[in-house]
């Protein structure tokens, strides 16, 4: 297996996904084998950050003190351009099927992952 | 074979200064005298958990605490399926010969002897611990999602699932141990508060207290003759992030399943008792059921084919929306109410054929599921 990358989940402004070099298979929750093949031979590589929105819910009613402060905050499902499907935070508006792009924010002391329409500009560098 | 031979379910809502225990103790005693059995005659044992007291051998705790010594017992946690998915284990150790009386028994004082953060905050553990529970996410939500993308894929409305809640709401109003009898309306629904959009206050079932015991056995104790003629499971993933596309559920895999454990049509069901945590579970589950065409079962809730004097009775007692959710217990209450019309003891709620009857529980974010099918032996 190659060098843990850290990601968002360990502080780190990163989405970071696992391909299985036997299969080919990607996946989002990292572990130490390929949960479609079993086999151990796995790449971790970044995230471009860009995907498309599949599910959203926008929270209002929170359960701690901390997520409280937030709310309103969108929790959505976002099916990534690598082909993984991920949980983040995005804006109030998003509708299924927006393109979006990531970026990172602090949320109940935390960085996390918050997606935003990808802008004209943002596709344009995308094609470069 | 086996039978449901007894069962017993307490009033959900307050029950000030009960613990889980209580609860659970309350159930099985008129589930015992339902079946018209004696503690000594119980010879196993399967129970639910309890948030609120968690412990790691909740069976035996409670097989003393009743007052048993059985020769098979644990708890089983499988989230809202546990009811069935314990029934089911009831069926296949009465079948094996391993027990004669298996005592299925939860309950939960998860809304006196907790704060509602608490218990939300406890549910949204069934998130990843790592990649969904650290955005803030709570069980409301985890559905909220699923049902943002029902409705773009099917057409669903909002105001078609508020249908649920006020059907739910209007069966309820029947039964004197339902936890909310006051009438609702659609637009009661559509006004109330925003939880998780697109789910809102009157979307959501409560929190409640509350009891539900049965007993599965070899053979039928009294007049009761109610027989578990098939059932199935299928678990697809955990967590939402990891869920199959709509169309690759669970639900559907189960009760292929068990249709064809049970050797019956959809067609040949006459009462639905279906896992009803949030209206969008309701409405997936019944589409996904093969009880509506997709997109299409609130137009059946509004043409009156689910209430209790229509086609397909539903929740006859008004579901985890409305009698309550007290836990594993919310889900056997549905078990407990079939069992009630099929035995022709539901009083006014009383269905004119309960002959045979379709359940069905979802644990988790629609991860694990079980069908089942009761029919009244002769």
């Amino acid at each position: 297996m190659s060098d843990k990358l850290a990601d968002w989940t360990k502080g780190e402004a990163a989405i970071v996904y696992q391909s299985c070099g036997s299969c080919g298979a990607k996946q989002y929750f990292r572990r130490g084998f390929c949960a479609a093949c079993g086999a151990v031979d796995l790449i971790e590589q970044r995230a471009s950050g860009e995907g498309t929105v599949y599910a959203t819910s926008l929270v209002c009613r929170a359960a701690t003190p901390e997520t409280r402060a937030h709310v309103p905050y969108n929790i959505v499902l976002v099916d990534t351009a690598e082909g993984f499907r991920m949980m983040a935070h995005g804006e109030n508006d998003l509708a299924i099927g927006d393109v979006v792009t990531a970026r990172f924010v602090q949320f109940a002391g935390r960085c996390v992952p918050y997606f935003a329409k990808a802008s004209r500009r943002d596709k344009k560098e995308c094609w470069r | 074979m086996s039978y449901i031979t007894g069962v017993g379910l307490t009033s959900f809502g307050k029950h000030e200064g009960s613990s889980s225990l209580d609860l659970m103790s309350q159930a099985a005693s008129l589930a015992l005298d339902d079946a018209g059995l004696k503690r000594g005659e119980i010879d196993g044992i399967l129970c639910g958990y309890s948030t609120v007291s968690p412990h790691i051998m909740l069976a035996t705790v409670f097989a003393e605490h009743f007052g048993i010594r059985p020769s098979y017992a644990h708890a089983v946690q499988v989230g809202g399926a546990t009811g069935l998915a314990m029934t089911m284990l009831a069926h296949t150790l009465v079948e094996a010969g391993v027990v004669r009386h298996v005592l299925v028994v939860a309950g939960e004082n998860r809304l006196t002897g907790q704060s509602r953060d608490a218990s939300i905050q406890a549910l949204a553990q069934v998130g990843h611990p790592d990649y969904e529970v650290p955005l803030g996410p709570t069980i409301p939500a985890y559905y909220g999602l699923v049902a943002s993308r029902y409705m773009h894929e099917y057409g669903v409305t909002q105001a078609d699932l508020a249908e649920f809640a006020v059907l739910m709401r209007r069966h309820a109003l029947s039964h004197p141990g339902a936890q909310f009898r006051e009438p609702i309306t659609v637009a009661d629904v559509m006004a109330s508060k925003p939880v998780a959009l697109p789910l809102k206050l009157l979307d959501c079932c409560p929190v409640s207290d509350g009891g539900a015991a049965f007993i599965v056995s070899r053979e039928p104790t009294t007049e009761a003759r109610v027989r578990i003629r098939g059932c199935a499971q299928a678990h697809t993933h955990q967590h939402v992030t990891a869920a199959p596309r709509l169309s690759e559920l669970g639900a559907e895999i189960a009760i292929a399943k068990a249709k064809s454990a049970a050797c019956v049509a959809i067609s040949d069901v006459r009462y639905a008792a279906v896992y009803d945590s949030f209206t969008i579970t309701l409405a997936m589950l019944l589409e996904d059921l093969g009880l509506a065409g997709r997109g299409e079962a609130a137009a059946r809730v509004r043409s009156g084919h689910f209430s209790a004097d229509g086609e397909m009775p539903l929740n006859t007692h008004g579901g985890l929306l409305s009698y309550g959710h007290c836990g594993v217990g919310g889900a056997m209450a549905h078990l407990v109410e079939a069992h009630l019309q099929m035995t022709g003891r539901a009083g006014k709620r009383q269905v004119r054929d309960a002959s045979l009857a379709l359940l069905h529980g979802d644990g988790g974010v629609l991860s694990s599921h079980v069908s089942m099918f009761l029919e009244q032996a002769r």
